[in-house]
């Protein structure tokens, strides 16, 4: 499951990478919320998957809760950063008539 | 923009109370079960955005004069205080106490300073949410 | 009881409160209340100057970061007394004078809280025990004095001067940082008493000159030491209090007590001895030499007080000549030099000081300072006259001024060293005490210019912005106080001489005062026709001559001219470095995201997919997996379907459904990885982004075909691949070998130490509520960033005051 797990994650990783590339804001946005999804699965993983029950005392011998809770910080971070980035994009989309980054360049001398 | 969907409107007045029952219950039960200060945030958010779809902002926020930055920044406040609180106890920032209390009708009761600690973090999250949804939405 | 350590802090404390008091308390001129803090401090530093005299220190210890050993211990001998005395004793003669100095329609709130800022900083430099903190008060006054060189910063002159000062003496401070970081590491201890305890063991490090040239390098662009003397002259365009404090009497006397309080550890070397020695003689022939030819009388000032710190900094290197031979009858000769050396510091400080506002004062009073536009102030303006002769003659070195008896030390001191035999100074030694002499000259002829050029001759009311008068008489209350001290010090020397500088000497030759030597000097204003009153009657003589045939000589400068001067030098090295990084920079500047996108993503690959294979880090041992079920193979392939479709999705809308399929995905493999917290949480933010992403889709265009070319796609794809595969590689083998125990079994213990037995819950309240809190204020700030995104534009227009 880990195996599965981790390779999982890769493909999302390719798939964010291959995003973050492209020209059209949207899709680097996109890009970093896939990215987010991967992170989480990789710090899962690390922890050994499904090694007993939830995280609550009583319920027997639970799982670690360290990466849980390191993901639930990282979870709500990744809200607010999708949030700002769009919110950018949108501002940038306003102001300039464009979304696509190579015609964001500005100019040189300024 | 007003869609007049019977339906939703009715099921949303009944529903957003549930959601409201279910934030309130999952907030509290974080401590000893799923649940907590995000979780019970983003429900009450989740719950005030549907609201924010259904019917339109401006009735909503008729009913509902509430300034979310304000809520958020109160939030924060509360978070950082319950540190600082510690603090006057000679305590490390931030470190947590809890107490069981007897107390009539509920019977034995925990009482802890996480739970106000948490509160500020559900603040945050609701006042947050909303705000960037509002701010965008709001903008013409 | 740290109230030292107190005194340190007073004036910060200080400078927090002024901008209040400046705000709220209109008519008493805020100046009345900084002046408080200086008088407080010089008194209380007063009153411990008996128990200094009798040669004790004074140690107090106040912890900053224990685990690391530094700690902000003050140390109080008879050096840093003397100049702790100096610096709250001038600031508060040159906050009085700036009241009536400075209009109170300047920026008086910004001034004093620099000035308590830089006050506080310097007594930390010269408190200091530990190298570090020693180094952060340092910098410290490097960027008070910063703030004040360029208070109008309206003007063009005061920024340029500013950021030069700052340039020189930041990169020395930094070459001294790495000087101390070696000494520490080579003494183990960053305390410098204990530096000097066991010195004995670090000198014949192979770190040893090094660290000392790099300490040095910091001594010297702090005193303005030729050739980082250009500072100076441009730093003269702050307001003249500010000249007269900083960059005469205390700040630019941090490198020479640097020089002072490092010559136990490194006095001794033959380095040492010519990089202090000749750099400093060299500067005071440089800067006397130069003063001569300068129109602007603050130029002519600033160019005299690089001379006279590098007589001071000369003497200091010849004094360590006595740590060189060891404690012995002959050798305490020697030391001699170092107590001139304390003595002139001090002297400076109050004629120097007392010049500078005389400056300010004609400036004032009558517009300008430019010497070809002044003449005949004496009958107009006496009492600055009576003060100006003083402090120049004084400066000259003539009776009967303190001037008069340092100078006559210092000629002692040369005399002394060229009749030396070791350190090569048998064949070179007779060289130091001849340019001596000649810069003495040349000191001479500069401070009869400033006098005679001011006062005398003709008076040019024409030439001048208003016509002269005495100033306030509040103004001149600190300049003759200067000025009386001046006269005082001729007659009783040894006040000063047997009180402070004896047991600051003490702590520049320990070794010397713990075999009992006598290191105090009884100070003479007369000791027979000796060679050093033939050197003075000869400065007197010779200076008269050339300041009278000044027009005949006067063609030797053009051999000088500025466009090879070192100023010019560094002006050039600045703009070639400006240029040449702003061309380099934009080499690779592309201004596009997926440039650096790809400078990133291809680091990544080489750098960590490099030291994976190189390093031997690739061993896949996949153990103990956990068993798949068919429900979690069909969830995994749909979320890969799902993330490799995202690319090919040709709108907005079928990508951000993708997007939640995978994020739907995801809490489920949470509840399957038994994670009820992150399911919950993962449900719920995933619908909210799904609104929000709706929510601006209605403001953004929709998504268009790549118009990217086939070349650069392949790249793209390239380079995604290579990612992925060094990212599941990476984590593979991390999996495989786990390098130590895990830390998580703590949290398990949930409910007995945070009374909850959700731990997850429990880790984000209590254990890492730091983190917690701290990630809710990024939330606030993201929130509070969207909305201001939105609501606040900006406005086109700002207002320009600064002037070309």
């Amino acid at each position: 499951m880990e195996t599965l797990v981790t390779i999982l994650a890769g493909v999302l990783v390719t798939v964010a990478t291959y995003l973050l590339l492209s020209k059209s804001l949207i899709r680097v946005i996109i890009g970093t919320a896939i990215l987010t999804h991967a992170g989480h699965l990789l710090i899962m993983t690390l922890a050994k998957l499904k090694t007993g029950t939830v995280p609550i005392v009583g319920e027997g011998n639970p799982v670690d809760p360290l990466p849980q809770a390191l993901i639930l910080t990282s979870i709500v971070i990744g809200f607010a950063v999708t949030a700002v980035s769009l919110v950018l994009a949108y501002r940038t989309y306003q102001e300039l008539g464009t979304d696509k980054l190579d015609k964001l360049r500005g100019d040189p001398d300024e | 923009m007003k869609i007049n969907n019977v339906i939703l409107r009715t099921v949303t007045k009944l529903v957003f109370f549930i959601i409201l029952t279910l934030a309130v219950y999952l907030f509290f039960a974080g401590h000893n079960s799923p649940g907590g200060g995000f979780s019970g945030g983003l429900v009450l958010a989740s719950a005030l955005v549907l609201l924010f779809i259904v019917f339109d902002i401006e009735t909503i926020q008729k009913g509902l004069p509430i300034d979310f930055k304000l809520v958020a920044a109160f939030g924060a406040l509360l978070s950082v205080g319950t540190g600082f609180g510690a603090l006057v106890f000679g305590e490390n920032f931030l470190t947590q106490a809890f107490d069981y209390f007897n107390i009539p009708f509920f019977g034995k009761t925990e009482l802890t300073t996480v739970t106000i600690f948490e509160g500020g973090v559900a603040l945050v999250v609701v006042g947050v949410v909303v705000t960037i949804l509002l701010s965008i939405s709001e903008d013409e | 009881m740290s109230t030292i350590v107190l005194a340190i802090f007073i004036p910060f404390f200080a400078a927090a409160i002024i901008p209040f008091l400046y705000k709220y308390v209109k008519n008493i001129h805020v100046g009345w209340f900084a002046i408080l803090v200086p008088t407080a401090l010089f008194l209380y530093l007063a009153s411990l100057i008996p128990t200094i005299s009798s040669g004790d220190v004074i140690v107090q210890t106040m912890n900053w970061i224990p685990s690391y050993g530094i700690n902000l211990t003050a140390y109080l001998d008879g050096l840093s007394l003397t100049l702790a005395l100096l610096i709250s004793g001038v600031g508060a003669l040159v906050i009085l004078y700036s009241i009536y100095y400075l209009s109170s329609r300047e920026a008086l709130g910004s001034f004093y809280t620099y000035l308590m800022l830089f006050m506080g900083a310097m007594l930390g430099v010269v408190m200091a025990d530990n190298m570090l903190v020693l180094y952060v008060f340092w910098e410290l006054t490097s960027i008070s004095s910063f703030l004040l060189i360029a208070f109008w910063y309206q003007r063009k002159r005061s920024r340029e001067g500013a950021k030069k000062s700052l340039i020189i003496t930041v990169s020395g401070g930094i070459s001294m940082l790495v000087g101390f970081i070696m000494v520490g590491s080579m003494a183990n201890t960053w305390s410098i008493r204990e530096v000097i305890a066991d010195v004995g063991t670090i000198n014949e490090h192979v770190l040893f000159i090094p660290a000392m040239l790099l300490v040095l390098l910091g001594a010297f662009t702090k005193s303005a030491q030729f050739p980082f003397h250009i500072w100076l002259p441009d730093a003269m365009e702050a307001p003249t209090p500010v000249s007269a404090y900083l960059h005469s009497a205390t700040m630019v006397k941090a490198g020479i007590y640097l020089v002072a309080r490092f010559t136990p550890v490194f006095g001794g070397e033959a380095v040492w001895f010519w990089a202090v020695t000749g750099v400093g003689i060299f500067t005071l022939f440089w800067g006397s030499f130069n003063a001569v030819r300068q129109t602007d009388l603050k130029a002519l000032l600033a160019y005299s007080t690089i001379s006279q710190l590098g007589m001071i900094m000369s003497m200091f290197g010849m004094g360590s000549a006595a740590l060189y031979l060891g404690y012995s009858t002959e050798s305490v000769i020697y030391t001699g030099s170092t107590f001139a050396a304390l003595f002139h510091l001090v002297n400076h400080s109050t004629f120097k000081g007392a010049l500078f506002m005389i400056v300010g004062i004609v400036d004032h009073s009558v517009g300008t300072r430019d010497i070809r536009r002044l003449g005949g102030l004496i009958t107009l303006m006496p009492v600055t006259f009576t003060v100006a002769t003083i402090g120049s003659m004084s400066m000259a070195g003539l009776p009967p001024f303190n001037g008069f008896l340092s100078k006559e030390m210092f000629f002692i001191s040369t005399l002394d060293i060229s009749e030396a035999s070791f350190f090569g100074l048998g064949s070179w030694g007779i060289l130091i005490p001849v340019i001596a002499w000649v810069a003495s000259v040349f000191t001479f002829v500069y401070s009869t210019v400033f006098v005679v050029k001011t006062f005398l001759g003709p008076y040019k009311e024409e030439k001048l912005e208003h016509p002269a008068h005495e100033p306030k008489p509040g103004m001149l209350v600190s300049p003759i106080i200067l000025g009386l001290l001046v006269i005082a010090f001729f007659f009783v020397p040894n006040m000063v001489g047997k009180h402070l500088i004896t047991p600051a000497m003490g702590g520049i030759f320990p070794t010397f005062a713990a075999e009992g030597a006598d290191l105090g000097q009884h100070i003479h204003a007369w000791h027979g026709f000796t060679p050093e009153l033939v050197m003075t009657i000869g400065v007197i003589l010779f200076g008269v001559l050339l300041f009278l045939t000044r027009k005949y000589w006067a063609g030797v400068y053009s051999l000088f001219p500025e466009k090879r001067s070192i100023n010019t030098f560094y002006g050039f090295m600045l703009n070639q470095i400006e240029e040449k990084s702003t061309l380099i920079t934009n080499k690779y500047m592309t201004r596009y995201l997926r440039d650096y996108m790809v400078y990133i993503f291809t680091f990544f690959i080489l750098g960590i997919g490099g030291t994976f294979i190189f390093t031997g880090a690739y061993k896949f041992t996949l153990p103990e997996n956990a068993s798949i079920s068919n429900f979690e193979w069909l969830i995994v392939l749909a979320m890969m379907a799902a993330g490799i479709t995202v690319l090919f999705a040709k709108s907005r809308l079928t990508a951000i459904v993708l997007n939640s399929i995978l994020g739907f995905g995801i809490a489920i493999l949470f509840v399957l990885f038994r994670a009820p917290d992150l399911a919950l949480t993962q449900m719920i933010i995933e619908a909210v982004t799904t609104v929000l992403f709706l929510v601006a889709y209605y403001f953004l265009p929709e998504l268009d075909k790549e118009d990217t070319r086939k070349k650069t796609k392949n790249i793209n794809l390239f380079i995604s691949i290579g990612v992925g595969v060094v990212f599941t590689a990476v984590a593979l083998g991390v999996q495989g070998n786990r390098a130590f125990e895990t830390i998580s079994s703590f949290y398990e213990n949930s409910y007995e130490l945070a009374g909850g037995n959700n731990m997850v819950n429990a880790i984000l309240g209590d254990f890492r509520a730091f983190d917690t809190m701290l990630e809710v204020i990024v939330l606030l700030i993201a929130g509070i960033g969207v909305y201001t995104f939105i609501r606040v534009r900006t406005k086109k227009e700002s207002d320009q005051i600064e002037d070309k």
